[in-house]
């Protein structure tokens, strides 16, 4: 799913940038030139900004994960997409390619039921949107979108897998949109009944519930991240109302300061950090030997090294140590993108099912 | 003009490749996508011995999904890479438009992203493609913020073009025009030289009129500016090299 704000502050993103960004301030990541969550963060973060257009990430993500094969890191990407997104030609040119290459890459699809106002019923004639996943001859797994414990062991198991090899993987995460399409849709279409249905499995009511069981020992990480997330949200909320109009909005000249003050503006960058003077490397097809120099001369700095959640393949016994560690993000993230109790919590790996 | 005595007749068609196998040995960042472009060699033969040069990592055979092609090849530059994208007729382009002009064109702009990137294919008519496969785009990317656009005219200019343009930081899209490949020699040093994006060039010195071209109609504007020489009008033939240089 495009905008996922949830996934942007487990992987690290201030609330005050959220904030900011949603105003269209000067301070925000895109300095006003956007109100939603359109930005990215490559160097620190990770994280590829999504486009308003549907789907445009899946192929993006799938060619950061090959780069990332490519350069001898051992790195997953991970990116969302919704019910009515996977009806979009370049979610099946994407994930086909992907399969093709069995490149690294998990795709969480979403299932809150409505695109807009169109019940994922008129969308596509499946059951089960992961079954989509078959015509790629690529795994997929259904999970209970809205049971935080399920999500996060099955994105885990996932991005395991993924980084091991197995190649791109489909997650359908079923849920309900409870909301409406955006401030402005009241969400009339919506039967009460199936409100009524999903109301009562509100995912964060459900948590709480066996937040007490040793069950959820396993989240602990998240429950914590979740309450630093709540605390952080209400010092950006207290931030922006303190700050916000300190920060005016983008017009005219300040625009042009901002465009000045770009740090990568290519005109300043210039050509020659890729010059012909580089250093030759030989055996270049298997790319050993070419890494430690791509990573050092690229960008002038460490960008290739550090793009991933676990250190280069290199490193083969620290990435084995790191594994655990380096799934979580996504992981978490996978936590972030439940909206409601779903219907089959079918078909995990019994791996899952042993940890639940 | 000492690299020029030195240089050698070459093919149109040949400097597409030639300058990314020179600059591959020494950096291994640039990556060919394309379809048929790794065991067939390209459509055109542009990329011919790269795969076993280079092997598969570097020239990726790709499905007939053009949105995937441009999408993978910028996920790839975000990494730092410096991938080559090639459509197998330039017309294909447009089926990843929305990835070109909302992707591609707008990451550095909106959030910071440059994407180094190249995408490049032959384009015009002239050669019996039929109204599938001549035709000339690149001006809804000319009218594309956050693009650079290239159409060279002469073997010259394609080498050096193609290389300023997978050293540019932002994506570049480099036209080749079909008719010229193999019907226009000229010379090509064999060393390592560019020619600046965005800087025309007169083709043809002239007082009385200005012919402004580009690509394959330079060409011909050359013809005619003989022809109105022939009438005692001596015409001017600029040749703009880079449509649009501005990024």
């Amino acid at each position: 799913m495009i905008r996922n704000i949830g996934a942007l502050l487990v992987k690290g993103v201030r609330p005050r940038d959220i904030f900011m960004q949603h105003m269209a301030k000067y301070d925000s990541p895109t300095k006003g030139k956007d109100g939603t969550s359109h930005f990215g963060d490559l160097d620190d973060l990770h994280i590829v900004s999504p486009i308003s257009m549907l789907g445009d990430l899946i192929p993006v993500m799938t060619g950061v994960a090959m780069a990332g094969r490519y350069l001898g890191q051992k790195i997953v990407t991970m990116t969302w997409i919704g019910d009515g997104g996977s009806s979009t030609g370049v979610f099946h040119e994407g994930l086909n390619f992907a399969a093709a290459q069995k490149a690294p890459f998990v795709l969480i699809l979403e299932n809150n039921l409505w695109a807009y106002s169109t019940p994922v019923r008129k969308q596509v004639p499946l059951e089960n949107l992961a079954d989509r996943a078959k015509a790629y001859g690529i795994d997929s797994y259904i999970v209970d979108g809205n049971d935080v414990v399920a999500v996060y062991s099955t994105a885990k198991e996932a991005v395991e897998r993924a980084r091991a090899g197995e190649g791109p993987i489909l997650i359908e995460a079923k849920s309900f949109r409870r909301q409406g399409h955006a401030q402005h849709d009241a969400a009339e279409y919506v039967p009460k009944e199936m409100r009524a249905y999903w109301e009562a499995r509100e995912p964060a009511r459900s948590l709480r519930k066996i937040s007490g069981q040793r069950k959820v020992a396993r989240c602990q990480g998240q429950e914590r991240d979740r309450g630093e997330d709540q605390h952080a949200a209400r010092r950006g909320a207290r931030f922006c109302g303190e700050f916000a109009d300190a920060s005016g909005r983008v017009c005219g000249d300040r625009r042009l300061l901002h465009r000045r003050r770009l740090p990568q503006d290519p005109r300043e960058v210039g050509a020659a950090d890729c010059g012909s003077d580089a250093a030759k490397i030989e055996r270049h097809g298997s790319m050993d030997g070419s890494r430690i120099w791509i990573r050092q001369r690229l960008r002038g700095r460490e960008r290739a090294d550090s793009f991933g959640d676990t250190p280069p393949a290199a490193h083969s016994s620290a990435g084995e140590a790191k594994s655990a560690n380096g799934s979580k993000p996504g992981a978490k993230a996978a936590v972030k993108s439940g909206g409601k109790k779903a219907a089959k919590a079918g078909a995990a790996s019994s791996s899952r099912k042993a940890r639940r | 003009m000492a690299a020029l005595r030195m240089a050698r007749r070459s093919l149109f068609s040949k400097p597409s490749s030639r300058p990314c196998s020179r600059r591959w040995s020494a950096t291994p960042a640039v990556v060919l996508i394309g379809e048929d472009v790794g065991v067939y060699g390209g459509a055109f033969k542009t990329s011919e011995g790269l795969l076993e040069r280079f092997g598969w990592e570097r020239v990726i055979d790709a499905p007939i999904s053009e949105s995937a092609i441009i999408g993978a090849a910028c996920g790839m530059s975000y990494c730092g890479l410096r991938p080559i994208c090639e459509m197998q007729f330039i017309d294909f382009i447009v089926c990843a438009f929305n990835q070109i002009t909302n992707f591609v064109a707008k990451g550095h702009y909106l959030w910071n992203a440059p994407a180094p990137m190249v995408i490049r294919g032959p384009s015009g008519g002239g050669v019996h493609g039929g109204p599938f496969h001549s035709a000339n785009p690149e001006m809804y990317f000319v009218h594309t913020p956050g693009l650079k656009v290239i159409y060279p005219s002469t073997p010259y200019d394609a080498k050096g073009l193609l290389k300023a343009a997978v050293r540019d930081n932002n994506p570049v899209l480099f036209f080749e025009h079909k008719f010229l490949y193999r019907r226009i020699k000229g010379e090509v040093p064999s060393g390592d030289y560019t020619v600046p994006i965005g800087k025309a060039v007169v083709r043809r010195e002239g007082k009385h009129l200005t012919i402004l071209s580009y690509a394959a109609m330079m060409h011909t504007s050359l013809e005619a500016a003989e022809a109105l020489a022939q009438e005692g009008i001596e015409a001017e033939v600029i040749d703009l090299r880079t449509p649009v240089a501005a990024g």
